[in-house]
């Protein structure tokens, strides 16, 4: 299982130096005299942002993609940013603090984290019991999940009080434009200790490709580590859900080429080549919207242009099989 | 030694295992047999613990299933399951590979090289080693998964219906390496084979079930009677003798 590491080194190699060009292309160009100091700390912030989700991202839709048996699900498209949206307005709307401290803040984000595990891991662990093999069915679950949570967060945004708005608005449209730096310390942590947990499982997930029957068969403890990756692909989303905000195709994007540039089951080369992915999409999407666009069009709107034609393209080669 | 205590197998509020209480031998080829639903494979699952029974418990070694540490279980005992599949881009070789999982955990050792070699040789698969599964013809995929098996290099191996899609040679020819693992290696194996004149030939024991019930077990010589087999298929089976063998005929 060592030998295939050796063909993917130079295409490491080459993602890896695209994104140190873009990064730079995206940290240095266009630094106007007066403006430097003031732009590239917001620049420093927006890259060390796209690094925390694109690891967030790529790990938890790699992973999710495994233990769920499919490569067109992603825990976004499942509806679990809603989600997370969706209890972050319900904690303000009941603890409203009216503060803009940073200790309140936390709290609350650590009180979403923790309701947001547990439903999400619930309803992960509902739907894997009951319906799994049918991706159909679990595509149109999620997408009503998605549907049902932002109606009833816009609903209770509607009844909520005005000032409580403004706090819940500056958290919940987080943007790449907007990212909620207070959070960003402890979003970057939860983020990295995730991480350094399911990377410790990658063998026994490279196993799990193979489905439930051949995992148990070769010893795999499976129903305990699709517990632990549902945890950690719940916190992975609430890290990057509250910094940069939702971006439902992000992830389907960046596996998808992943995929096809490592074809592999190694989650220790496709998870680093994912992230690098998505880091190459996320920084060339920012220069578009940046240079070009002149800021008109989110970034979101871009990635989720380009990974919802990736997923319809999927839904229909699914189809013809 | 495995052996059962009592197992039924509730589906909703359908029995499809009433009872089953056996002990069964080692160091033999031991044949399950029985018609489609007989609960064949429900039996094979619940020893090698892919399935909870709904009552009674399994012995293995002298351990219950549910106290055995699942990684040791599976360098004792491996169970490839009837048309195993997946939808992972793998070449034959990674998968075989996957077979010395229990034993190395992914770091793959000088022993694990061999064992693999070995594998690929005695089914005689190397020639496909590099190729993607999914590119294999279904008996090609079949002796693919047999060699991850046979890789895993346990006590207990369990094959559910293992001669599917395979040719008569090849069929022949796993029959043949089953015997020669048993006979060389001292392992025990479990097969579900529907074709009984295979049993008949290359099966040292079987167990007979017949709507979930274990009806009858023994020595192959002592199952391949007329009235035994046409009462666990349902139809007229005449049984000749040939070359010291029983041959059965049921074409009609
Ligand atoms: N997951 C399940 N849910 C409900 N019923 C099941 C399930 N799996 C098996 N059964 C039922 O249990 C009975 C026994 O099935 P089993 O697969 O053990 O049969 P088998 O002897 O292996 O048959 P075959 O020779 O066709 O493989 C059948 O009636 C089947 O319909
Ligand atoms: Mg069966």
């Amino acid at each position: 299982m060592r030998s295939l590491k050796q063909p993917f080194f130079k295409t490491f190699f080459i993602l890896t130096a695209l994104a140190l060009c873009l990064g730079s292309a995206y940290l240095f160009a266009g630094l106007a005299e007066g403006s430097w100091n003031y732009n590239i700390a917001r620049r420093i912030n927006i890259l060390a942002a796209i690094a925390v989700t694109a690891v967030s991202v790529g790990l938890s839709s790699v992973v999710f993609q495994t233990i769920t048996s499919n490569h067109i699900l992603t825990p976004s498209i499942m509806g679990l940013d809603n989600l997370y949206v969706f209890i972050q307005t319900v904690v303000i709307y009941f603890l409203g603090t009216g503060e803009m401290e940073m200790m309140t803040r936390q709290n609350d984000f650590l009180l979403t984290l923790a309701i947001m595990t547990a439903a999400s891991t619930s309803i992960f662990i509902f739907m894997f019991k009951t319906n799994c093999a049918n991706v159909y069915f679990a595509v149109l679950a999620g997408l009503v999940f998605g549907i049902a949570f932002g109606g009833l967060s816009s609903f209770m945004q509607v009844i909520i009080d005005p000032s409580e708005f403004s706090i819940l608005e500056g958290r919940m449209f987080a943007s790449f434009n907007k990212i909620n730096l207070p959070l960003m310390g402890i979003s970057s942590l939860i983020v990295a200790l995730s991480s350094v947990w399911i990377a410790l499982d990658f063998k026994n997930l490279d196993v799990m490709t193979l489905g439930r029957a051949h995992s148990v068969a070769l010893g795999v403890n499976y129903e305990k580590i699709v517990l632990k990756t549902f945890v950690a692909v719940s916190l992975l989303t609430s890290a990057s859900t509250v910094l940069v905000g939702p971006v439902t195709f992000l992830g389907i994007l960046i596996v998808s080429i992943a995929r096809f540039i490592f074809p592999t089951y190694r989650h220790d080369i496709l998870v680093p080549g994912t992230i690098l992915v998505g880091i190459c999409a996320l920084i060339s999407g920012m220069l578009v919207t940046e240079r070009y666009l002149q800021f008109t069009v989110p970034l979101s709107v871009i990635i989720n242009f380009a990974g919802g034609i990736c997923f319809i393209y999927l839904v229909l080669k699914l189809k013809r099989i | 030694m495995i052996s059962t205590e009592n197992i039924s197998k509730k589906y909703r509020s359908e029995l499809v295992l009433k009872g089953v209480s056996t002990i069964l031998p080692t160091g033999k080829i031991i044949a399950f047999i029985g018609s489609n639903g007989a609960g064949k494979s429900t039996l094979l699952n619940i020893i090698s613990r892919l399935i909870p029974p709904s009552e009674g418990s399994v012995v293995i070694d002298g351990k219950k299933t549910s106290l055995w540490n699942t990684g040791d279980l599976a360098k004792t005992l491996t169970i490839l399951g009837q048309s195993p599949q997946s939808e992972t881009r793998i070449t034959v070789k990674d998968l075989v590979s996957f077979g010395r999982f229990p034993h190395s955990n992914g770091e793959t050792t000088p022993d694990d090289e061999r064992a693999v070699a070995e594998a690929l040789n005695i089914t005689g698969i190397e020639t496909l080693k590099d190729r993607y599964i999914d590119e294999l013809s279904g008996g090609q995929r079949q002796m693919a998964y047999i060699a991850m098996s046979v890789a895993q290099d346990t006590k207990y191996i369990l094959l559910d219906e293992p001669l599917n899609n395979l040719d008569m040679g090849r069929s022949v020819k796993i029959m043949k390496l089953m015997q020669k693992l048993v006979k060389e290696k001292s392992k025990t194996i479990f097969v579900v084979v529907h074709d009984i004149n295979f049993v008949s030939f290359y099966a040292d024991y079987v167990l007979a079930l017949k709507d979930g019930i274990l009806k009858y077990q023994g020595e192959t010589e002592s199952i391949m009677r007329p009235e035994i087999l046409s009462d666990i298929y349902d139809i007229d089976i005449t049984v000749e003798n040939y070359r010291g063998k029983k041959i059965c005929i049921y074409y009609k």
